[in-house]
């Protein structure tokens, strides 16, 4: 398996140094390598788990209860404005 | 540049906040307007750690939604995450639906000028809302309100199976009215909680495969996405005449230029790596609770539009006003109920009191004037005791009064005069003053007389009942 | 009264506790006891030194762990005080809300002492990758406590605590346990609400605790164990009294020895202590049978495969927007790619893009979803074992703690470590870790017991049965 480490990267939006996409991509492709052995059973037929426990229908009523923590949350927040919203770079629409 | 030589090929992606009273996964309230910020929690800010839990009711309304658009209901759902990073979405993944959506597979049918028109409905399925990025005023930053985030959505995929702007216009016309009927979504757009992409391609007349479609994005309106499509057929046609090849992208209606302008988007970064959202479990739906579900719509805007054709013998087009508004109909059949006559109804409220609402940007929701008092204002007039012109000078103290017809008429001295003595002193009054008129009128020229009735009408200052009026002047004539 | 009251257990803890004088005394005790040895072992990242404020908020009202103290990992959110996975990227985040075990425990009068160092994001078996410092075995300084929670194992080892959570995704209770000598239980998937839980993989994640014997592990599973509405995951079936199962008794008890567990790779001296245990068993009372989980050698590639792609979305969210660490610029896409460049640590970028790549587009089939497909195989392998056995022992860990810095450069060798603990985490299946013997280099050596779902009753009665006849929890580390 050879991974495109740099597509990869954007996807997850990490930076990466060049020497780290080296050895990044050789552990990516020795573990997968290592993977490729779930190659070796028929699964054609088995089901997909996503749980294990076979739990359905879980729901909670439509009930409003307030949680205010906006104020804590702004106070460890690192950049905010007129004390009310998360500040960020500014966003061009569409990018 | 002749356009006849393609067909446009269009398909509407509309997302409906639904109107549940907290968001989908936790228990915040969804009110809309609230300060920045203030109508959240851990779970809803994606802080590490929390948990969404589905909002029952959530499902409820998507189900609702499914049946009324004739969809397949699933039995088995879930729920997946898509994966992508942006400020109003604080986990990085949008909790969705991916390939086992709520409903599938259904239709609606629209009115166009050429007939009914079957339009598929290619899915319905339910996510979280984004929050709200605000860029205006604030220099070099943008800042971000999650209050909406969390809100719950869904998301309707047509089939690409309208052909022209007005189709559009029609099926979201149709679309917003089957949800309105449901009372699933309040389906406000100035709120934001309709709102509506297009896909648009065009071909060959008779050609079989579709062409490059464009998604059009930042439709604020009806009228915009219409606008739009146009805008947007001419563009590809053009570019086609000139002999290059549509892109596929997505473009942003600009409402003020008429314009769409492309995002020149890095296209290739999309992945969202859709999997199954692991917090979340499976979910059942028996054919038991559709069926029950099923049993509890409301009559929907079609089954009501044959009705007031069939039962209030309505004009088409009128039926088709009335209805395609869940408020101004039921507007109308409380008036009914009150005792007017449908026909009248209909009338006083399409072209009266509407023109007078439109004149002082109002809508029914504000408007003073209450179903029965315009029912009241209908019947003075059956029953003479105002004229239908005097009424229309009441209407518009209703409306900005409040008042009941019947207080206004009693406090202005509205009341229609029927009084057959006042009447005939009149009569002679007008006959003595206009000798010129009553010898035309004798030598045959009856026209005339209206004139006089109107000359009384003036007298009376419009209160006089104008058949009765007609009557006591014929029979003065023959006297004088 | 003794000097010692840092060595007592929960037990002895929560009876000695009678009054806001001994609650004093046991904090200064504990308090002294980490300043003495946390230079050498580097369990802890944070300590709680405010007992005063413990004792005005708190009364005592019956309360059935008033006053206990309790160390918790750095993953577990604690309202008003820092939790940062032991990362840079977490630095400085505390979060608005408790975690739902850590509200129950502060309802039934729990001290929170102190966060306990851990693998960043969990990621590790040997407590190396957080990005404070590394956490030492207190049996060996010169080795590792094994991870991810390794700072909650290494406390309890060290006595600098009284019990510790951790949270085990693929045996990051039990390993270190085993590595550190003490027991440690990763119950049934849905046992423990994971509301509060930074998570790694939401679908094997479970919070479990470490403690100095098998008695107070039953005592503070009941104490956090328990569905939540707040976690639809988590499974609603009654909590039963797990301290009723403290009996020395497995007549007949059924105990399956899987075949595929003891393979090459695994240190003779554990092989031989965890079948030393199997005798003992048998002497007992127990039966022992020999049985099969054919698909135990996939566990480690499904589990790479499950674990990270959940966790390369669930730490997506640490983006710099709303919390922890932010890359100052005025770039949005540098802010996000420079902020998880610097904020996370080599293994979390790792495991990010691998799990990033299962997913993308092209590969889900091949990689993501096979494994799910293989997950079911390895389910179904215990569901086949359990018709036949009640519990299932094996070795926790293929070896005894291992040099600091031996795996480092070797993700491969690292992620095998954890061969045997994996599959109960994929299955969702309780296993847990008792200490069984040292080898000879006088390193501890544990077993892993693996039981039915939500049959933590039966497995905390076999340990107890082995631990009250060879009582190894008697030795204790040279610090």
């Amino acid at each position: 398996m050879q991974v495109d480490i740099v597509k990869v990267a954007q996807l997850a939006r990490i930076k990466l140094k060049d020497a780290e996409k080296v050895k990044l991509q050789k552990d990516l492709n020795s573990i997968l390598d290592y993977v490729a052995q779930l190659n070796e059973l028929d699964t054609k037929n088995v089901e997909p788990t996503s749980h294990v426990l076979n739990l359905e229908n879980v729901y909670r009523k439509d009930d409003v209860k307030n949680w205010p923590i906006r104020d804590e949350v702004l106070k460890y927040a690192p950049l905010t404005a007129d004390g009310k919203y998360f500040k960020v770079p500014k966003v061009i629409e569409g990018e | 540049m002749s356009l006849e030589k393609y067909e446009p090929v269009i398909g509407l992606e509309v997302h409906v906040q639904l109107q549940t009273k907290s968001k989908i996964f936790c228990s915040c309230s969804t009110k809309f307007g609230a300060e920045a910020n203030t109508q959240t929690c851990p779970i809803c800010l994606g802080l590490p750690g929390s948990l969404p839990v589905l909002n029952e009711q959530a499902l409820y309304y998507g189900i609702k939604a499914g049946i009324a658009l004739n969809c397949h209901i699933a039995e088995r759902l879930k729920f997946d995450r898509k994966n992508y990073f942006y400020p109003d979405l604080p986990k990085a993944y949008q909790i969705s639906q991916f390939d086992m959506p709520v409903a599938y597979r259904g239709w609606l049918m629209i009115e166009t000028k050429d007939g009914n028109k079957k339009i598929g409905i290619t899915r319905a399925h339910l996510e979280e809302d984004a929050g709200k990025l605000i860029h205006e005023g604030i220099k070099d930053a943008s800042v971000v309100d999650y209050n909406r985030c969390g809100t719950p959505l869904l998301e309707i995929v047509s089939e690409p199976d309208l052909r022209t702007p007005e189709d559009a216009y029609e099926y979201l016309t149709t679309l917003k009215a089957i949800l309105e009927y449901l009372e699933v979504s309040d389906c406000n757009m100035d709120e934001g909680s309709l709102r509506c992409d297009a896909n648009v391609s065009i071909r060959l007349r008779g050609a079989e495969k579709f062409g490059t479609k464009a998604e059009i994005k930042n439709l604020n309106s009806f009228k915009a996405v219409a606008k739009s499509i146009q805008y947007e057929i001419e563009r590809q046609a053009e570019v086609l005449e000139s002999g290059e090849r549509v892109i596929q992208e997505t473009r942003l209606w600009n409402d003020e230029k008429g314009q769409t302008i492309s995002m020149r988007s890095k296209e290739e970064a999309h992945d969202y790596r859709y999997f199954p959202e692991p917090d979340l479990v499976p979910f059942t739906i028996s054919r038991q609770r559709v069926e029950e579900i099923r049993k509890t719509l409301p009559e929907l805007p079609q089954a009501r539009e044959e009705r007031f054709l069939r039962d209030y013998k309505l004009s088409n087009y009128d039926a088709h006003v009335l209805v395609s508004d869940k408020k101004h109909a039921d507007y109308f059949e409380q008036a009914i109920r009150a005792g007017a006559d449908p026909k009248k109804v209909s009338n006083w409220l399409t072209s009266e009191l509407f023109g007078l609402l439109n004149t002082r940007k109002e809508t029914l929701d504000t408007c003073k004037v209450s179903a029965k008092a315009l029912s009241g204002l209908i019947q003075l007039i059956d029953k003479q005791v105002i004229s239908g012109k005097i009424a229309k000078e009441v209407l518009p103290i209703m409306v900005e009064t409040g008042k009941d017809p019947e207080t206004i008429v009693k406090e202005k001295g509205l009341v229609q005069v029927t009084d057959t003595k006042f009447l005939e002193d009149i009569a002679k009054k007008i006959i003595e003053v206009n000798p010129k008129s009553v010898a035309d009128f004798k030598s045959g020229k009856t026209a005339a007389i209206g004139f006089l009735v109107g000359q009384m009408m003036k007298e009376t200052k419009g209160k006089a009942n104008p058949a009765l009026a007609n009557q006591i002047l014929e029979q003065q004539l023959k006297k004088s | 009264m003794s000097k010692d009251l840092f060595r007592m257990t929960l037990k002895e803890a929560a009876g000695f506790l009678s009054s806001p004088e001994n609650f004093s005394a046991l904090h200064k005790s504990l308090t002294d006891r980490a300043g003495a040895v946390d230079a050498k072992v580097k369990a802890y990242t944070q300590l709680n030194h405010d007992g005063k404020d413990f004792l005005a908020k708190t009364p005592r009202n019956g309360k059935p762990l008033w006053g206990v103290p309790v160390s918790v990992k750095e993953n577990i959110c604690t309202h008003g005080w820092e939790t940062t996975c032991s990362s840079k990227i977490l630095k400085g985040y505390i979060p608005p809300y408790d975690a739902t075990v850590i509200r129950k425990l502060r309802d039934q009068g729990a001290f929170l002492f102190a966060k306990c160092n851990m693998d960043e994001f969990a990621f590790g078996s040997s407590s190396e990758t957080s990005a404070f410092h590394p956490t030492f075995n207190p049996w060996d300084l010169e080795r590792v406590p094994g991870g991810s929670s390794g700072g909650s194992a290494a406390c309890v080892a060290a006595d600098e605590a009284i019990c510790a959570l951790g949270s085990d995704t693929g045996g990051s209770v039990r390993q270190p346990a085993s590595l550190c000598g003490v027991v440690g239980m990763k119950p049934t998937y849905g046992r423990v609400s994971r509301f509060g839980l930074i998570a790694f993989g939401s679908s094997l994640d479970q919070i479990g605790p470490l403690t100095k014997n098998v008695e107070d592990n039953a005592i503070l599973l009941g104490a956090i164990a328990g569905h939540d509405p707040l976690d639809s995951t988590s499974a609603n079936v009654p909590v039963p009294d797990y301290t009723k199962s403290l009996v020395k008794d497995v007549k007949g008890l059924r105990i399956g020895l899987p075949k595929d567990y003891f393979i090459s790779g695994i240190d003779p001296e554990v092989e031989a202590a965890v079948r030393e245990a199997a005798k003992v068993y048998e002497q007992l009372g127990a039966t022992i049978k020999e049985i099969s989980l054919p698909h135990t050698k996939y566990g480690v590639a499904v589990y790479y495969v499950v674990a990270t792609a959940e966790a390369s979305s669930n730490l997506a969210r640490f983006d710099g927007v709303q919390y922890g660490f932010r890359y100052p610029t005025d770039n949005l896409l540098d802010m996000y790619v420079e902020t998880r460049d610097q904020g996370f640590g080599q293994e979390a970028k790792r495991r990010i893009l691998l799990g990033t790549f299962v997913l993308s587009a092209g590969y889900y089939d091949a990689y993501y979803l096979r494994a799910q497909k293989v997950r079911t195989l390895i389910k179904q392998d215990f569901e086949n074992a359990f018709k036949e056995v009640d519990v299932i022992l094996c070795p926790t860990s293929p070896s005894t703690a291992f040099k600091v810095g031996e795996k480092m450069n070797d993700p491969l060798s690292m992620y095998l470590s954890d061969i045997y603990t994996i599959s109960s985490n994929l299955a969702g299946v309780p296993a847990l870790s008792v200490p069984c013997g040292f080898d000879s280099k006088g390193l501890p050596i544990g077993f892993q017991l693996m039981g039915k779902y939500f049959d933590e009753p039966t497995m905390y009665r076999a340990a107890y049965s082995y631990e009250q006849t060879m009582h190894w929890y008697e030795r204790k580390p040279k610090l």
